[in-house]
């Protein structure tokens, strides 16, 4: 499984700038990041080679932040390549709650991030229907 | 389980017929100072006329400013060699209004307050680490001599200096503290962030929570954060200090010490007697003291009678806890709002950290008021819309408190103001 560390943080100026300095400064390599925000605050998304690592690092700084398992699901940077993953998903009634994706070679792989309710029914939909999941060190290698 | 059993719970007539001789004695002692003199003569007041507790009440209320106008010595009802010792009020502004103490008074004042720790469960094997400030103000040194009175080995640390706290805390196995509310909240981080285990690390069993007024939430908070009992002190420094009111073991309603004090509950626009249960301005007259008596003296701090008695066998009358001061209730939007019913909701919710603002602003002739709220690291899990559902909630629930709906703003956990003394909770930035 593929880790996810989610940090609250006010929406104000020098927030990512604090975030990315720590993980510069601890050598934590990022490899997606998403931000959501709503009324003042919002939920920063960190996929990061060193997961727990970062995770106690801001915990030690007293930063609201959570590790959670989330699952990496590697699929071809092709047109309908997120559509297959999509279409097995609703196929069993699995609701994503927060998805993002991002390439890793150029047309050839992209990973998705999906989060849902039942992590680990749709691990097993995904792998029964032959897709790959990654753990961390699997993401990095790519 | 009593320090002085008879007087404790003795019977509410005999209790009634020794205040009435008190209060005699007192207007004595208050013919004696300038300012009592010339009102009674300006009001054509006989003092020894004056025998019942009905009869006080032919007495105008003496007011903070009153006692700031009788600078230096308008109050002061005996020699001044007579005087051990002088307390201020916190006046942060003009004249301070002292309040001078002889050698009975300071002696029937930690009595009073060893009276109410000792009814708490604090005994001679206590350890007791006193987080108030000493000097002028009165809830350091007050705690101190009652405590000692008891035979308490008291570490006289006063307050702030967390770090310094927490190492005494741990190394001495403190067992009693003596702390403002909103300190505790942020002192738990601060003991946590320390790799520190209340209730593995720590050995406390009793805490003397005082000083501003905070909720009964409140209280369960600290109660839960340090694994302790948290008791609800009550004192003002023109009416001694602490040991005024206090809760016994029961926490339900505080005992008001009415062998030394007579406590009138008003409605503070017609000064007229509030019935048990009705939220009213507390009204307080000394009973027994020497150097400085004062007669219904004007405290602002609103509180209600409870007219049951206490299963603890006391017969002194309880008060609620502070509900608030007439002087820091809020008007917002035509509503009276007082900081403790937001305290209240806010820490009913555990996602909620230990600080909090309130923040009044005007703008465009409209007025806006903006809560700020740290939450806890600990309950964040890293989704958006469960904060938002927070943010929605807590909304719901002041407006059904306060019948006003703020601005609910989430925060990162320190970044809202602090401070080791009493807790600033509203600010109001209102140009009327």
């Amino acid at each position: 499984m593929a880790h996810q560390v989610s940090i609250f943080a006010e929406n104000k100026p020098g927030r990512i700038e604090k975030l990315t300095r720590l993980f510069t400064e601890a050598s934590i390599n990022i490899r997606a990041i998403t931000i959501s925000s709503a009324n003042g605050f919002g939920v920063i998304k960190v996929l990061v080679d060193q997961p727990h690592k970062a995770f106690e690092i801001l915990r030690g700084q007293g930063i609201p932040s959570y590790l959670q398992e989330v699952i990496a699901v590697i699929m071809e940077d092709l047109p309908g390549g997120l559509h297959r993953v999509a279409e097995v998903l609703a196929e069993n009634s699995i609701n994503i709650e927060d998805a993002y994706g991002f390439v890793v070679m150029s047309g050839k792989n992209a990973i998705l991030i999906i989060q849902v309710e039942s992590q680990p029914r749709a691990q097993s939909v995904l792998e029964r229907n032959n897709f790959q999941l990654l753990t961390d060190e699997e993401i990095y290698k790519y | 389980m009593y320090w002085e059993k008879e007087i404790e719970t003795l019977d509410r007539e005999q209790l009634t017929q020794l205040q009435s001789k008190r209060l005699q004695e007192t207007m004595q002692r208050a013919s004696k100072t300038s300012y009592y003199k010339k009102l009674f003569e300006q009001l054509h007041i006989q003092p020894e006329k004056i025998s019942t507790l009905k009869d006080l009440q032919n007495i105008p209320p003496t007011t903070k400013e009153d006692l700031r106008s009788g600078f230096p010595y308008g109050f002061l009802a005996t020699p001044l060699e007579e005087v051990v010792r002088l307390h201020s009020s916190s006046g942060t502004t003009g004249v301070p209004a002292i309040i001078y103490h002889s050698v009975s008074d300071i002696n029937s004042w930690s009595n009073l307050v060893a009276r109410s720790l000792y009814g708490v469960g604090v005994r001679k094997n206590d350890i007791f680490q006193n987080m108030m400030s000493y000097g002028l103000f009165t809830g350091g040194l007050g705690m101190h001599y009652g405590a000692e009175k008891i035979g308490t080995l008291v570490i006289p640390i006063a307050a702030g200096n967390s770090k310094r706290q927490i190492w005494f805390l741990k190394n001495f196995q403190t067992t009693v503290i003596h702390i403002i509310p909103s300190y505790a909240l942020l002192l738990s981080n601060l003991i946590k962030s320390e790799g520190l285990d209340s209730s593995r690390d720590l050995n406390l069993k009793i805490m003397l929570i005082g000083a501003e007024p905070h909720s009964e939430e409140t209280r369960q908070r600290i109660e839960e954060l340090y694994q302790a009992k948290a008791f609800n002190s009550y004192g003002l420094s023109e009416m001694n200090g602490p040991g005024v009111a206090f809760e016994c073991a029961y926490q339900n309603g505080l005992h008001v010490w009415e062998d030394a004090y007579f406590l009138e509950i008003v409605n503070p626009k017609t000064l007229e007697p509030c019935p048990a249960g009705e939220l009213g301005e507390m009204i307080l007259t000394n009973l027994n003291r020497q150097a400085t008596p004062i007669l219904r003296y004007r405290t602002k701090d609103l509180a209600y009678w409870i007219d049951e008695p206490c299963p603890c066998g006391r017969t002194h009358y309880r008060i609620s806890r502070i509900q608030g001061r007439t002087d820091d209730m809020f008007i917002y939007h035509g509503v009276n709002i007082f900081p403790i019913q937001i305290d209240k909701v806010l820490m009913n919710n555990p996602e909620v950290g230990s600080n909090y603002l309130i923040t009044l602003e005007r703008k465009d002739l409209r007025d806006t008021m903006k809560v700020e709220i740290e939450i806890k690291p600990e309950l964040f899990i890293g989704d958006l819309p469960k904060l938002e559902r927070l943010r929605e909630r807590i909304q719901a629930e002041i407006r059904s408190e306060t019948l006003v709906t703020p601005e609910i703003t989430l925060v990162e956990p320190g970044t809202l103001p602090t401070t080791e003394g009493k807790a600033v909770r509203v600010v109001d930035k209102r140009q009327l």
